[in-house]
């Protein structure tokens, strides 16, 4: 089976700071992924040069063995919560109609299949008898359904989801990890960015533990070893934390471009 | 020469087609305007206002003539210059992006009025008029020009009925837009460049100086009315047409007196009004909300502090005097009789000349509010565990919030207790 996502030796940095350093790693399908770690480690910016939202430093990422451009269909994104203005004029089915706005679509009116798929996915996440509440007085957890059901609305085959548990109340809670099953049961793969440990190993099969570098991926009791935690969660890596204030400070590449090694002995190469 | 009816000014043919164009043209900038406003950009939308004027004077430096499709072309390339400066400012060096913003707007407003002084010294500067373009002139269009500008106007507003899916979907979440493939900076390039083409065809009537107040403020104003985005880009669209009217009306009247002011003083007294007046969102509904808030506070006081006289007493039902109130808790003795008087109105209290009791629904109510507080100082001492003696003052505020939701969330989660920390007995209705 080819992977859902595969992860090339990708570098990546935020505000010219290497926050990711040769991550590489392949996920299975119809799984439920967690991308755990400290905060500041990272998983944000991994999951955002996932969606092609930023640029890699170097590294490349294959979405079902494509490019992310032929597969955008198949994929879906929750972006984190906090990351939109909520004051914003728009209704909540308002929003989830966002999910169906694609190339495809632009410049035309939504069709009827769409709005079917959109009430569907308000219903799925309890919000139908919201639908025409105006965004603006939802509480955190509404808001949180709101985005889920905008991305059951895109009907993908991977999501890809930012800390969808944070702030949320029981109920939502409970709702989110519902949908979550049903997907996994429909086949589909789901990947979230997480940070709380206890609950990462409740929630999810297949765990990437991320700290600035990845310090493993795999099934989850193979990946939840204390000697991993240590290292994820043990403190930073001094020298690789004061390398990348250099870089930010100063006007270093993060890779040399055009980077190739001839044949024959070297650092590379053994 | 005698002075003119204003009956013939407002019947005069000249007059309905400037009228009908500044209209038309100040729709279409308040319908772009309100995606500006919602993304936050307005002092953009400001900078790039005043930026179009060196393009302006540009164009009619190689036409020599004021030719409206020369200075649109100039308005919009420098319109383009100015945001494709701003935005290399503020991502390539450390200046942050207001700083790029009063910079650019001040250094090209700057250049434009240089350029205006040199063309008023040329031979045939003099009746180039350029100078309206500062504040506006509504009256000096010409018929050609307002077919030129009409017709921009007019497509400005269907591409944003075109657009108007993506260009939400943008201003929501750009993220998001981009995460579905949809070519942001494709649409950031033709909302921007509608942005700088409805300041250009506003400039005629309203000016540069004054520019952003056309793109920005019917959308600020619209917004205190309605939390959806369609109908206040329609109220957005009114509070245009309704300024553009009144505002080239009188400047007609007044020919000495530039159109731009005019129209921005209807602007103004419309965004007063509705920051204002406007339901739920105007801050005189909210001044009214407070009132209304305090009034309840003191009405549930009082039919607290009866419910604890009588239960300090243990005496059953009996008349009291305002004296005997006032015994169990300080009211001022104005609002204490004017609460009264209120409640006996809401049937909440019964009176015999000067003495009152409890009605039924009074009794209900005051146990309600007896019970909130006990409850909720319940749950201060038990899930926040903070100390009997430091939880009577918070529940004194919390007992008038909590919602009948809220208290059935109490009630399951303390499990129906009998007595409050203080070991007085929570009153449930039906005791």
């Amino acid at each position: 089976m080819t992977p859902s996502i595969e992860v090339h030796n990708l570098a990546a940095s935020y505000n010219r700071r290497p926050v990711l350093w040769d991550i590489d790693f392949q996920l299975p399908s119809a799984a439920l992924i967690g991308i755990v770690g400290p905060n500041g480690s990272g998983k944000t910016t991994l999951l955002r040069n996932i969606m092609g939202l930023m640029d890699a430093d170097s590294g490349y990422v294959k979405l079902f063995g494509k490019d992310l451009d032929q597969v955008r269909e198949r994929v879906s994104y929750v972006p984190q919560r906090e990351s939109v203005d909520w004051t914003f004029p728009a209704s909540v089915r308002e929003v989830v109609e966002m999910g169906r706005y694609k190339p495809a679509n632009l410049l035309r009116r939504l069709k009827s299949r769409d709005r079917e798929l959109v009430t569907l996915a308000l219903e799925k996440v309890d919000m139908l008898e919201y639908a025409d509440r105006q965004i603006s007085q939802l509480s955190g957890g509404q808001q949180q359904r709101v985005f889920l059901a905008r991305a059951l609305a895109q009907d993908a085959d991977l999501y890809l989801m930012d800390e969808p548990f944070v702030g949320v109340d029981a109920a939502t809670e409970e709702a989110i990890l519902k949908v979550l099953s049903d997907l996994k049961e429909e086949g589909k793969t789901v990947v979230i960015v997480h940070h709380d440990l206890q609950t990462a190993y409740q929630y999810f099969d297949t765990i990437v533990l991320l700290n600035t570098r990845m310090v493993a991926a795999g099934p989850k009791d193979e990946v939840f070893t204390e000697e991993n935690l240590q290292e994820a969660y043990g403190g930073r890596l001094t020298i690789l934390a004061k390398l990348s204030n250099l870089i930010a400070k100063s006007e270093f590449p993060v890779r040399e471009k055009e980077f190739e090694e001839k044949e024959g002995k070297g650092d590379g190469k053994a | 020469m005698e002075r003119p009816d204003y009956l013939d000014i407002i019947l005069d043919p000249s007059l309905l087609v400037v009228i009908g164009g500044t209209v038309l043209l100040s729709i279409s900038a308040s319908l772009v305007g309100t995606f500006t406003f919602l993304q936050k950009r307005s002092l953009v939308g400001d900078a790039v206002a005043h930026a179009i004027l060196p393009g302006v004077a540009v164009a009619f430096i190689l036409r020599g003539e004021k030719d409206p499709l020369w200075l649109m072309a100039g308005a919009l390339v420098s319109g383009w210059i100015a945001i494709w400066l701003m935005n290399l400012i503020s991502t390539r060096t450390k200046l942050s992006s207001d700083t790029a913003i009063a910079a650019v707007l001040s250094i090209f407003f700057g250049i434009g009025i240089l350029l205006i002084t040199y063309i008023q010294g040329l031979a045939n500067g003099n009746q180039a008029g350029l100078d309206q373009f500062l504040f506006g002139k509504a009256a000096a269009m010409r018929q050609k020009d307002l077919m030129i500008y009409g017709g921009l106007a007019l497509l400005l507003i269907l591409a944003v009925f075109l657009f108007f899916k993506e260009f939400s979907l943008m201003s929501f979440n750009p993220d998001f837009a981009q995460s579905v493939g949809l070519p942001l900076g494709a649409l950031n390039f033709v909302l921007n460049s509608l942005m700088v083409l409805a300041v250009a065809v506003g400039i005629q009537a309203v000016g540069v100086v004054l520019m952003a107040a056309l793109l920005i403020t019917p959308s600020a104003a619209a917004r205190s009315w309605t939390d959806s985005l369609k109908p206040m880009m329609l109220i957005s669209a009114l509070i245009a047409a309704f300024s553009a009217f009144s505002g080239s009306l009188l400047s007609f009247v007044a020919p000495s007196m530039p159109t731009g002011p005019w129209i921005v003083m209807g602007l103004s007294l419309v965004a007063l009004f509705s920051l204002f007046l406007a339901p739920k969102r105007g801050m005189l509904a909210r001044l009214l909300q407070q009132k209304q808030h305090q009034r309840k506070i003191r009405d549930e006081n009082i039919l607290k502090a009866i419910y604890h006289y009588q239960e300090r007493s243990n005496a059953k039902q009996q008349w009291l005097h305002e004296e005997d109130i006032l015994e169990v808790r300080a009211f001022k003795k104005e609002a204490l009789t004017q609460g009264l008087k209120h409640l006996s109105r809401k049937g909440m209290v019964l009176n015999q000349a000067d003495r009152i009791q409890l009605s039924k629904r009074g009794k209900v109510e005051a146990k309600r509010i007896v019970r909130l507080h006990r409850l909720w100082e319940m749950y201060l001492s038990q899930r926040l565990r903070l100390k009997a003696d430091h939880i009577h003052p918070n529940a004194e505020t919390m007992e008038h919030i909590i919602s009948p939701e809220i208290e059935a969330q109490l009630l399951k989660e303390l499990d129906y207790p009998d007595l409050d920390p203080h070991l007085s007995p929570i009153p449930y209705e039906h005791d």
